[in-house]
């Protein structure tokens, strides 16, 4: 544990730190950032007012389409001359947003990514090889940051060029990975044309995040990389990486709630839910100067895990990110998340993790294929095989779906692979695609 | 026992002509080749020199490829010699999965390529009533 005075804290005291943080926090957003001031007083809330964890609920939330108005600076809650950096979101659902950290900020971003490696049983002895792309996106330079905090040797090779990332992890003896699940199998992929032998290699652990995942590609991961992969959780918004980390039980991830308030609410009615109920994940940030948000909604769907863990740390754990209010697809009125369709696959022998939806109309009803390739130790020389395959893909797929689909079997590594967020879902459907 | 490379293609304009060249500037021959297909796919059956580097080479330029094993007979040059062998397969049991034909490049018998479930056992059956079993090293360069 990097910081076992926080991470293990009882729970009396961790709320009490809370409340005197949330305090302050609401205070400074109504002072300083005229978008919270109108919300503020256009809802009847007085900060003032504002004294417990209990009087959150009270708070309007906050969206993205706020920062996005905002766009640049309107949603620092300081003089810019007091920010020392600024990010932006990866704009994965529309226009990107800036986020911008002052010197303190970018000190406690980086004792919380040592936080994270840390739960990912990383040490100073540790080689990392960071692979999250440096720039505008928080990934790479949140990690590079917490790595050099942590005292391990550190890479930074930002993403892309993989067979250059294959000879470097083989020659730096890289021990750990930072970067997507999906791109990690890119890599074990890429090794295995090089002649690499992956799984001799001293790479152990991977820092995996920024687009969801299920447990069954974990499965896969450790299996092809012979590695121990970790779910980690942020968002720029919100911080960038280190919001959150799965500790070594791979079991939920736990949320640094020392700085951030937790909230699970149910999406529709907006109101909060008691723990273990699955809903959207709700930010407020407690100690971020630059650009605080309060009741930000993340748009992720997640729930918190309400028994106590057994590696010691009191922080609540929420559960692996399953997939996100906005990248949900609404397939004939059947609410469908990509990673539903992974988790199907992922149980299936004889196809590859990588798969694409294809969203098409067919007259006036939604019709989804699905592309998923055939995995190498598929016995494919008989058409039967095959055809039994599909059908079997379709059956699992509608079965767990709830909608009808069609499967089609591509070859190998036919569908693109990302270097950093993967691209599964493309919808045609607003082009009038299909046939 | 022949050694015949099997590959998966999407029904993809060019895909097949591609596979092929890929096999052609790698310097492999091919012997013979059948194509078994569906709506959406297919299968590529073949025989070609060196099947197991063959295959590999394929997998490094990104096709699904594999080694099958399978039986060649020579079949006799008179009306039902393929029947005949056929139902001595059949009476042993012994399912044929699917077959193609070509002619021997070193002479002008026919031979058939058959896909069962248990090769070894089919060699047998056939070499006990006197039917040709045709050795890979007739009919490509082995590994």
């Amino acid at each position: 544990m990097f910081q076992p005075e926080y991470e293990a804290m009882g729970r009396p005291a961790l709320e009490e730190l809370q409340s005197a943080r949330l305090r302050s926090v609401v205070r400074r957003v109504y002072d300083n950032v005229p978008a919270y001031r109108r919300k503020y007083d256009e809802a009847g809330v007085d900060p003032e007012s504002i004294a417990s964890l209990d009087d959150l609920r009270r708070l309007p939330f906050t969206v993205k389409d706020d920062l996005r108005a905002a766009y640049p600076y309107d949603f620092f809650a300081v003089p810019l001359r007091d920010i020392v950096r600024v990010h932006s979101s990866s704009g994965t659902t529309g226009q990107i947003t800036v986020v911008g950290y002052t010197k303190g900020d970018i000190d406690r971003w980086a004792e919380l990514m040592a936080r994270t490696l840390a739960c990912a049983d990383a040490t100073p002895d540790d080689i990392v090889q960071v692979t999250y792309g440096y720039g505008l996106f928080t990934g790479g330079l949140g990690v590079h940051y917490g790595s050099e905090r942590l005292g391990c040797l550190t890479i930074p090779m930002s993403g892309g060029n993989t067979k250059r990332q294959v000879q470097v992890m083989q020659d730096f003896k890289t021990t750990v990975l930072a970067c997507t699940p999906s791109y990690s199998l890119l890599i074990a992929e890429t090794a295995e044309e090089m002649g690499v032998d992956v799984r001799s290699l001293p790479l152990r652990v991977g820092v995996f995040g920024a687009e969801p995942w299920s447990e069954n590609m974990r499965t896969q991961i450790e299996e092809v990389l012979s590695i121990r992969a970790i779910d980690i959780y942020g968002l720029s918004e919100v911080l960038g990486p280190g919001v959150a980390s799965e500790c070594e039980q791979q079991h939920g991830l736990h949320v640094f709630e020392d700085h951030f308030l937790l909230e699970i609410v149910d999406p529709d009615t907006l109101e909060p839910l008691p723990d273990g109920e699955r809903g959207e994940v709700v930010f407020t940030t407690l100690t971020k100067e630059g650009i605080p948000v309060v009741r930000y909604r993340t748009r992720d769907i997640s729930r918190v895990i309400p028994e106590s863990c057994p590696c010691g740390r009191t922080m609540r754990r929420m559960e692996r990110v399953t997939g996100r209010t906005d990248d949900m697809l609404i397939v004939r009125g059947v609410n469908v998340f990509p990673s539903q369709i992974e988790q199907v696959l992922t149980g299936i022998a004889g196809v590859a993790p990588h798969y694409q939806v294809v969203l098409t109309k067919r007259g006036a009803m939604d019709h989804v294929e699905v592309q998923v390739e055939v995995g190498p130790d598929l016995e494919f020389d008989e058409i039967r095989a095959l055809q039994d395959l599909q059908r079997k893909v379709k059956a699992d797929l509608q079965s767990a779906l709830a909608v009808s689909i069609d499967v089609k079997l591509v070859e190998p590594k036919s569908i693109q692979r990302s270097e950093g967020k993967a691209k599964r879902v493309l919808d045609l459907r607003a082009e009038g695609g299909g046939q | 026992m022949v050694e015949q490379v099997s590959v998966f293609l999407e029904n993809q304009a060019g895909r097949l002509a591609r596979m092929t060249r890929v096999l052609g500037d790698a310097g492999y021959n091919l012997r013979a080749l059948m194509v078994a297909d569906t709506s959406a796919f297919g299968v590529v059956r073949m025989l070609c020199d060196r099947p197991r580097a063959a295959a590999e080479v394929l997998e490094r330029n990104g096709f699904a490829a594999s080694v099958t094993n399978v039986i060649a007979v020579e079949i006799p040059d008179v009306p039902g010699g393929l029947a005949d062998v056929l139902e001595t397969l059949d009476g042993a049991g012994i399912n044929v999965e699917y077959a193609y034909c070509f002619i021997e490049p070193s002479g002008d018998a026919a031979v058939d390529i058959f896909r069962v479930e248990d090769p070894a056992r089919a060699v047998g059956v056939l070499e006990a009533v006197g039917v040709t079993v045709v050795p890979a090293e007739k009919l490509y360069e082995p590994d």
